[in-house]
């Protein structure tokens, strides 16, 4: 996974963050205060490995988060990490799904352009044969009024 | 020993003759007794699955679901390019413009089909609403929600998509689509009990060859199918993992 540049943002004005993922992998990304609408009816769908590695990708997904379907593929799942979303919170996912159970919540998405879309996003271990063999996410329209509950919440967890 | 088939009871009512036509097809070239069994509604057809006494099913998502995950059926194929979708429509000339302007306490008028109320539940959630703060109108049938709306029973309603577009245009034109659902990937599945897993590969043979013979075309155009596709079993665990996910 590369850094992003400038060039990502096309004209945009972008906030320089290097984030450290939870495997020790730092990247450098640029944050645009620009957020993209979610698609009315649409449901944003993805699998993992179960290391969080993309094998699958919806057309909504390439469309929302502004790569291509073959730069998504064998990606981790962090690429769409956003500054604003604190640590804690993909913690708290990995611990649950880990456990064979489902995870919901909203999460502040990063763009390829360094913009932002906002979901809702639910999270189930693919269980085959008592195993867990990969993860699938699932991503809906979000509340505003959550989105605005969670913005605050966020900043306290940073 | 005579097979028992049976066809979720979602199906538009126009296609009932269509589905004995499928039946007697599928009794003639798989060589066997098959008896096709229609229930009225949902709970009827739980009662049935709870028995036991089902063979091979035509079924929604959530039963397919159920059936797969709890009592270990096969899947063996989807309709071609005919996935389950849902619309919320408001009166034409009411103040509901979208999802959005619904406000607590909204009345809502739905069906039991359980994928359709999942998919709409779904998409009134950006209002703040959920189960806890709406009012369910329960109707027996999408011109019965259509009305509860036009009369003002109701202030949405939720319908499956492909039954909301053959409404007739004078219902239709009544009604504003607030959101239609395009997740493409939640479809019915053709499913047989693990007990008759050893007609698995017949039976998949039979459906897929359909499409390539005058009269099972014909079957298939009075069921309102284009085709059958073949359902794997991840294809089906894929698609159950998605709908868990949804009811998170």
């Amino acid at each position: 996974m590369r850094d992003m540049t400038l060039d990502d943002l096309h004209g945009d004005v972008g906030v320089e963050h290097t984030l450290t993922y939870a495997d020790g992998f730092r990247r450098r990304i640029y944050a645009v205060e620009r957020e993209v609408p979610f698609p009315e009816g649409r449901l944003i769908v993805s699998r993992t490995d179960p290391a969080g590695i993309i094998t699958h990708a919806n057309e909504s997904f390439v469309a929302m988060s502004g790569f291509s379907l073959d730069e998504l593929i064998g990606e981790q799942h962090y690429i769409l990490r956003h500054p604003a979303m604190p640590a804690v919170a993909f913690k708290g996912l990995w611990d649950t799904i880990n456990q064979g159970q489902k995870w919901h919540g909203y999460v502040k998405n990063l763009r390829k352009d360094g913009a932002y879309y906002w979901v809702h996003a639910s999270v189930v271990p693919n269980i085959r044969n008592g195993r867990i063999v990969g993860f699938t996410s699932v991503r809906r329209k979000p509340s505003r009024s959550k989105v605005a509950e969670c913005t605050e919440l966020y900043k306290t967890l940073m | 020993m005579t097979l028992t088939f049976t066809v979720s009871p979602d199906f538009n009512t126009k296609y009932l003759p269509g589905w004995f036509v499928v039946n007697t097809l599928l009794q003639r070239q798989l060589g066997e007794g098959i008896h096709l069994e229609t229930f009225d509604d949902f709970d009827a057809l739980h009662a049935a699955m709870r028995a036991d006494q089902i063979d091979l099913i035509y079924a929604n998502p959530f039963d397919a679901a159920r059936l797969v995950r709890d009592h270990g059926f096969i899947a063996v194929a989807r309709p071609h390019q005919r996935p389950d979708e849902a619309i919320i429509a408001a009166r034409a000339d009411g103040a509901i413009h979208a999802v959005e302007d619904l406000r607590p306490g909204a009345r809502i008028a739905s069906t039991d089909n359980p994928d359709v109320h999942m998919m709409s539940m779904i998409m009134i959630e950006p209002a703040d609403l959920d189960a806890t703060n709406v009012a369910i109108q329960l109707r027996p049938n999408y011109v019965l929600v259509a009305k509860s709306v036009l009369t003002g029973e109701a202030d949405v309603g939720f319908f499956l998509a492909e039954t909301f577009d053959e409404l007739s245009a004078t219902v239709r034109n009544q009604l504003r689509v607030l959101v239609r659902s395009q997740i493409y990937v939640i479809s019915h599945a053709f499913l047989i009990h693990p007990r008759i897993g050893d007609r698995f590969e017949a039976l998949q043979r039979v459906l897929l060859g359909m499409v390539n013979d005058p009269k099972g075309r014909a079957a298939l155009d009075d069921v309102g199918i284009q085709a059958w596709d073949p359902m794997d079993q991840e294809e089906v665990e894929f698609m159950i993992d998605l709908m868990v996910a949804l009811t998170a």
